[in-house]
């Protein structure tokens, strides 16, 4: 049946078809839907890992155990799961291992715009990268293929474009592989060094062989037309089509290793060869190690998105015609009306304090007006970027604070807090509690005490988990609770030691009912704006007065509490 | 219909992926090719969002490039013209005239430049509507969405029939009833 998917329900329904018994994952944008999906499949076992690390190390086991298993994360995510990835790449695998990783050129979402397959090269480990949604399904089930064939795992690579783009999928019955036997064999799966020498040696050998039939591969497609020549993979190969008409185009479905016989024949019969590849050069500078003249990185970018309005204008000259652009207000990314990090936020703005941050949707805390954060680094660095601020300048101690999600601080913050504790630190680490994963859509983890399927499970609690760390003072409190907070911040600041406060309240998005009240601004205000200090979206300027959108508004109460003149009150919707 | 890229535009949290979803089922019914491309994570919190509806025989590319969207379909008013170059020339803007305050102007850094749509009322065709307004007569301030369907099918030539039919297979059922009568005033404005 043809269904019109996801390039992620695409991955799904590949690892449903290719019999997958174990999907493990991290959430992370653009990689997020691969998992959700797969958990609508009750063939599949799925999980949210605490990070991809773990996550991965779960679908190494399961793939030694003798089980198809596939593990899906953002491209950081690789950063995290890199030492099981590198080491298991010596292993090879019993059934087929496949690790999905979802670049995101262009940083719609993410930190940084690094190039996974970098990661294949390194870990030496194939590679392969669909196009579209029916080529995310098929290419999944060639990848376990060639996992289980050349006895390797094999990474899967996405863009942001093709994740999350829809297109027409063909979709199948499920084939059952049934367990295959485990057994045990310490030189393959043990990897101390004896072992692993005599495993270095392997993937010498399989690499070689798959540097040869990769040429043969089906997915390495040729197709000529023209004397112009452009060589592409994954998304950019569906702006090439879209692009140009009359060039000769060789898709590369596999993009480690390259299949340089292949690519030779190719060049060959082109006078002139262009490299379209966002990012890195990878494919360029593989290209041009074999002796070929090719033009790449001179003329496209390497960061950012390449659309095909670029790839015509720089092979043939063409520019699109189009109106111009028109100035208007920028308009970025917010808290949510109701979001219970708002008020937090607030306080440590106004205390005006460093503050160490995350990745969630609290670094939203850092924009106007509420610009609270000074850092950003990577899931869970905020622990240790205060732990070493405070080292550098032990003044820190006095007036910074280290803010962490819910799922962050599981994810890899729980590591920060143990160093701080043990290395007697001084850090007051601030755990914002909304009891979900909530920039990627709204995920369980550990300590919501719900599984991917919203099963009931043991609910971590974090006050233990940071008592249990070394923190010898910590405090739970409400978001909303703006005053107590203040009290409790400064209180821990000249706490001599680690000190944690979980601020406490559900994403205002968990809850989609409408609140029967809303706040209303009333003739006893003086139009101070004070309110406006905490960059509610639904608090607006209305002709120089303050409003309350009430269609936003979601009565938390935050604005009331701030309004010394009691010109925020509570009315009926 | 045969060939059409629509690109629909909004703020995080209006509904323009139902919206693209409702529009691939339509071209999915009519046998056509079709890709949308949509936008996820960071930008979906009250930011700017950008959703591609690409249909015709065969799609390429599930982007749409500046200059090649035959209609912007832009459930705010400012957004309406911060995609204007997106537009191909000659072709149409409808647009859903409420006013989401973007956060420059909540805090007052900028004002709401409310006469936005006249800067392009010259270069192209501009449909405009009141979606906000009819959502609300009909007690249903979350189908902005569907009304903004029910206009752009009438505009683009598409039965009746057919857009409810797919709207009908994309909304969840218990909203059915509702969306089904935003679709009606969108499409008979």
């Amino acid at each position: 049946m043809k269904k019109l998917l996801l390039g992620n329900q695409g991955i799904a329904q590949g690892a449903y078809e290719a019999g997958v018994k174990v999907a493990t994952a991290y959430p992370g944008t653009p990689s997020t839907e691969i998992t959700e999906n797969i958990a609508k499949f009750n063939e599949i076992y799925a999980e949210w890992a605490p990070n991809e690390k773990v996550a991965l190390e779960v679908a190494i086991g399961a793939s030694i155990a003798g089980a198809r298993s596939i593990v899906s994360m953002k491209h950081v995510g690789v950063n995290v799961a890199a030492d099981p990835l590198f080491t298991y790449a010596y292993c090879g695998v019993n059934a087929g291992l496949v690790l999905v990783c979802c670049d995101d050129p262009g940083m719609h979402s993410s930190q940084n715009e690094q190039d996974s397959r970098y990661y294949a090269i390194s870990a030496h480990v194939p590679m392969l990268e669909p196009s579209d949604s029916n080529e995310a399904k098929e290419f999944t089930k060639l990848a376990f293929e060639i996992s289980e064939k050349y006895d390797t795992p094999v990474m899967l690579r996405m863009t942001t474009r093709v994740s999350h783009s829809q297109s027409f999928v063909e979709c199948l019955e499920r084939k059952e592989i049934p367990l295959k036997e485990y057994k045990k064999d310490i030189t393959k799966y043990a990897m101390m060094p004896a072992m692993a020498r005599g495993r270095r040696v392997a993937v010498k050998e399989r690499e070689e062989k798959l540097l040869k039939d990769c040429n043969d591969l089906k997915i390495n497609i040729a197709e000529y037309k023209g004397k112009t020549g452009v060589i592409c993979a994954g998304d950019t190969y569906s702006y090439v089509k879209e692009a140009l008409s009359d060039v000769s185009v060789l898709k590369l479905g596999m993009v480690n290793p390259l299949p340089e016989k292949l690519i030779k024949e190719f060049c060959l019969k082109c006078d002139k060869i262009y490299i379209v590849e966002e990012m890195e050069p990878v494919i360029e500078n593989a290209v041009k190690k074999l002796g070929i003249n090719c033009i790449g990185k001179e003329v496209f970018p390497v960061q950012g998105e390449i659309f095909p309005s670029l790839i015509k204008e720089k092979i043939t000259g063409e520019k699109t015609d189009k109106i111009s652009s028109v100035e208007v207000p920028q308009r970025p990314p917010v808290m949510c009306a109701g979001c219970p990090h708002r008020g937090v936020f607030y306080v440590l703005s106004k205390l005006k304090l460093t503050v160490t941050g995350d990745i969630g949707c609290y670094t939203l805390g850092a924009q106007p007006p509420l610009s609270a954060v000074d850092t950003v680094i990577c899931m869970g660095a905020s622990v240790g970027v205060n732990h070493g601020f405070i080292k550098a300048n032990p003044q820190f101690s006095k007036n910074s604070v280290a803010v962490i999600g819910d799922s962050t601080f599981v994810h890899s913050g729980i590591t920060g807090l143990i160093d701080a504790v043990y290395n007697k630190g001084k850090t007051t680490l601030i755990i914002l509690d909304n009891s979900t994963t909530g920039m990627t859509g709204h995920q369980n983890h550990p300590a919501t005490g719900l599984t991917i399927r919203n099963e009931q499970t043991h609910c971590l609690n974090l006050k233990d988990v940071c008592i249990a760390c070394g923190a010898k003072k910590v405090d739970e409190v409400h978001s909303f609770d703006i005053e107590k907070i203040e009290s409790l911040i400064k209180e821990h600041l000249s706490y001599d030691g680690v000190s944690v406060i979980i601020a406490k309240e559900p994403c205002a998005l968990l809850n989609k009912k409408m609140k029967e009240k809303v706040y209303f601004v009333n003739d006893k205000c003086v139009n101070c704006r004070a309110c406006m200090k905490l960059g509610c979206p639904a608090l607006q300027i209305t002709d120089g007065k303050v409003e309350v959108n009430k269609e936003l508004c979601t009565d938390c109460g935050l604005c009331g509490k701030l309004c010394k003149f009691g010109a925020l009150t509570e009315v009926d919707r | 219909m045969i060939k059409c890229n629509i690109m629909i535009v909004g703020v995080g949290g209006q509904g323009t992926l139902l919206a693209s979803r409702i529009l691939g089922k339509l071209a999915s019914d009519k046998n056509l090719d079709c890709k949308l491309s949509e936008v996820h994570g960071m930008a979906q919190r009250g930011g700017s969002v950008v959703t591609f509806v690409k249909m015709g025989e065969k799609i390429h590319s599930p982007i749409i490039d500046e200059g090649e969207a035959d209609i912007i379909l832009s459930f705010e008013k400012l957004e309406a013209v911060r995609y204007i170059n997106y537009l191909k020339k000659g072709g149409t803007v409808i647009v859903n005239t409420q006013q989401i305050y973007p956060m420059p102007v909540i805090t007052g850094k900028c004002p709401y430049p409310t006469d936005i749509l006249s800067e392009i009322e010259n270069t192209c065709k501009v449909i405009k509507l009141d979606a906000l307004k009819i959502a609300e007569e009909i007690k249903n301030p979350k189908s902005v969405n569907v009304v903004m369907i029910g206009k752009l099918a009438k505009t683009m030539d598409i039965s009746f029939e057919d857009i409810k039919k797919a709207v009908e297979s994309t909304v969840p059922q218990k909203t059915l009833e509702g969306n089904l009568e935003a679709l009606k005033r969108g499409y008979n404005l």
